[in-house]
């Protein structure tokens, strides 16, 4: 009798620690009172999510939480980044440890159904590619025959790279580290042919990392679709909208031609599509639980898509990325947000 | 709960040692491969590091300044320094010295060493006789193929794990030897025992009772430690695992496997050592 009570405690525990943690209250409620958004981001990948020399927190996707930021709190600095690691990222979310997840996160099934989080929307659309040092001379992954690759644990890179190796017959075999960074340090030491992650991934560590950036060549090819964006808790309907609407607006922002610079002058516009972004006309973030000038506040503070992108990852930037399938539908690319209104 | 242990793995692993493996398994054959990695670098560091203790031991009692500041200078290094830091040194070091895996170093024949690890030849069942013959490495287009091969993961984890542990054992057994009177040793030598025979006879068996059972922990120590080796990219229980429980999002239940296996693994050892202290024990004394 006594053993089998001990058992149906432990049954109690394990049943506790796995059913997804109960968040007290709305997120949004939550996030007003503590007037902190506390967001998850990657422990450092250039133009994307990293800190520079003062801790102040830079990158496409540390972007996407200041305009969340600005939009429900009205001040795009009050965000506590939580560096998140890609075996914590979920449990991190699940636990409530973060209230948006925005850290080069693939979306896939597996995780939009069974991890208990929502992906929102797309901030940048990825794809799996392979760095090789120029010297061996490969010009496809097909090539990588009996070939070691160097990849992160705990990514969509260390399956892509079974699937890859397993449709081509290549035996490819991985060398799996935990750390972005031990990964990409064996790499350039020699330890593997060649290094695999998401294209944006490779850009950032060849501009950044490498001893000599003109020694090593990223292959054109892509073996995978990695479509990146935040991820929110699964059953906080409202706290979704919000996010997912706010990357909208910044999408939105660009195709209308509304950015940092001109937002306060466009305040003026007769035009109804701009009033209803800028909040001079139909109130639009009524609905998401917000004040009229949430977007508004979203573009002021970080500016449009376009500019988002150019700042942390253009061609301007330290990481050099080409705009590619992330320009605006309306430029040959697949950015495309639903209409606000 | 466990269910999804029998689920396709869907990950290749890098080195799976004597076991045959591939994506299309289940997860439980994954898990099994990541203990296999676990014990396959555990058990050579156990007898390693029991052999570096032994000696660094005896330099420790040595007669000689040399051999006993020597060894004190390792102990007292190797045992302040954090094991994590010692394996990143020795993995990074092995990396950046070793030759390219296109260009290996032929040691002695059929020995090869590059960055790709340390190939050796192996004896392999033919396909088509089915008689055991003897695989011999070569060179390829990226790396040395055919034969064994051990990764400079598995080198350098192994390394320090046995140097690491080698410093906490030599204390160990220096403790055991100094925990014998000298006086007994003095009065072997008076019945006539050779220096041989008073090490068998009268100092090993006592020394044991207070070597076995602190060796135990250090045992204990050098098998959680090596879950280390995911830092270095070497497919261990723990990194495999953690590959799980990013595939399949089933978080607590991957911890407690590996926690349930580690457990096992660790009372398995103590209860061996155990044994081993029962024997050499003073009969009637319990």
């Amino acid at each position: 009798m006594r053993r089998h009570h001990l058992f149906s405690l432990c049954l109690a525990i394990l049943a506790s620690s796995v059913a997804p943690a109960a968040v007290a209250g709305k997120t949004l409620d939550a996030v007003k009172q503590r007037g902190q958004i506390l967001c998850g981001v990657s422990t450092g990948v250039a133009g994307f999510s990293a800190a520079d020399a003062k801790g102040r927190w830079h990158g496409l996707d540390v972007d996407v939480c200041r305009a969340l930021a600005a939009a429900v709190l009205g001040d795009a600095d009050k965000v506590s980044f939580v560096p998140l690691n890609s075996q914590q990222r979920f449990t991190g979310l699940q636990s409530g440890q973060v209230d948006v997840l925005s850290r080069n996160t693939s979306w896939t099934l597996t995780r939009d159904a069974s991890l208990g989080l929502s992906f929102t929307a797309i901030t940048y659309f990825d794809g799996q590619g392979f760095m090789l040092p120029k010297k061996l001379k490969v010009t496809s992954a097909k090539q990588l025959k009996n070939a070691q690759v160097c990849v992160q644990s705990g990514t969509t890179s260390e399956k892509n790279l079974t699937d890859f190796s397993r449709a081509n017959k290549l035996a490819i075999k991985p060398v799996v580290f935990e750390s972005f960074e031990a990964s990409f340090k064996a790499f350039f030491a020699g330890r593997c042919q060649a290094y695999s992650t998401d294209a944006s991934g490779l850009a950032s560590v060849r501009n950044k990392e490498a001893p000599n950036p003109n020694d090593y060549v990223i292959l054109p090819e892509l073996i995978s679709k990695e479509p990146m964006g935040p991820a929110v808790r699964r059953g906080d309907d409202e706290w979704f909208a919000i996010v997912k609407w706010t990357v909208f607006a910044l999408q939105e922002a660009e195709e209308m031609g509304l950015t940092q610079a001109n937002v306060d002058s466009l305040k003026t516009s007769s035009d109804p599509a701009i009033q209803r972004m800028l909040g001079t006309g139909e109130d639009m973030g009524k609905l998401l639980g917000l004040d009229k000038l949430w977007a508004y506040r979203a573009i002021k503070a970080v500016g449009n898509y376009g500019e988002v992108f150019e700042r942390n990852v253009g061609a301007q930037s330290a990481v050099k990325l080409p705009r590619g399938a992330n320009r605006l539908w309306t430029q040959g690319g697949l950015i495309y947000a639903p209409p606000i209104r | 709960m466990l269910d999804f242990l029998s689920q396709p793995a869907g990950f290749d692993i890098g080195e799976t040692g004597l076991l045959i493996y591939d994506a299309s398994q289940p997860l439980w054959r994954a898990l099994i491969v990541g203990l296999g990695n676990t014990l396959r670098v555990s058990l050579p560091a156990l007898l390693l590091a029991s052999l570096i203790g032994l000696l660094v031991a005896l330099g420790r009692t040595s007669q000689s300044n040399l051999w006993r500041r020597l060894s004190t200078f390792y102990v007292d290094t190797v045992r302040n320094i954090p094991v994590l830091l010692q394996l990143l040194m020795w993995y990074f070091l092995l990396v950046e010295w070793l030759p390219d895996s296109n260009q290996a170093l032929q040691l002695l024949p059929g020995i090869w060493l590059s960055k790709g690890g340390l190939a050796f030849p192996w004896p392999v069942n033919d396909p088509v006789s089915s008689e055991w013959v003897w695989s011999w490495p070569a060179q390829d287009t990226f790396n040395v193929l055919g034969g064994a091969a051990v990764t400079p993961e598995y080198l350098s984890l192994a390394l320090t794990l046995s140097i690491y542990t080698g410093a906490f054992l030599a204390e160990v057994i220096r403790g055991g030897i100094e925990a014998v009177p000298a006086s007994l040793m003095e009065a072997a030598e008076t019945l006539g025992a050779t220096r041989l025979q008073q090490i068998r006879l009268v100092l090993l068996p006592q020394a044991w009772r207070t070597i076995v059972p602190a060796a135990t922990n250090q045992y204990l120590n050098l098998i959680k430690n090596s879950s280390l080796a995911v830092a270095v990219g070497y497919p261990d229980l723990v990194s495999v695992s953690n590959t799980s429980i990013n595939q399949t999002g089933r978080a607590v239940e991957c911890l407690l496997v590996m926690m349930a296996i580690y457990l096992s693994l660790s009372l398995t050892t103590a209860a061996l050592m155990n044994w081993f202290n029962a024997r050499q024990a003073l009969k009637g004394q319990s």
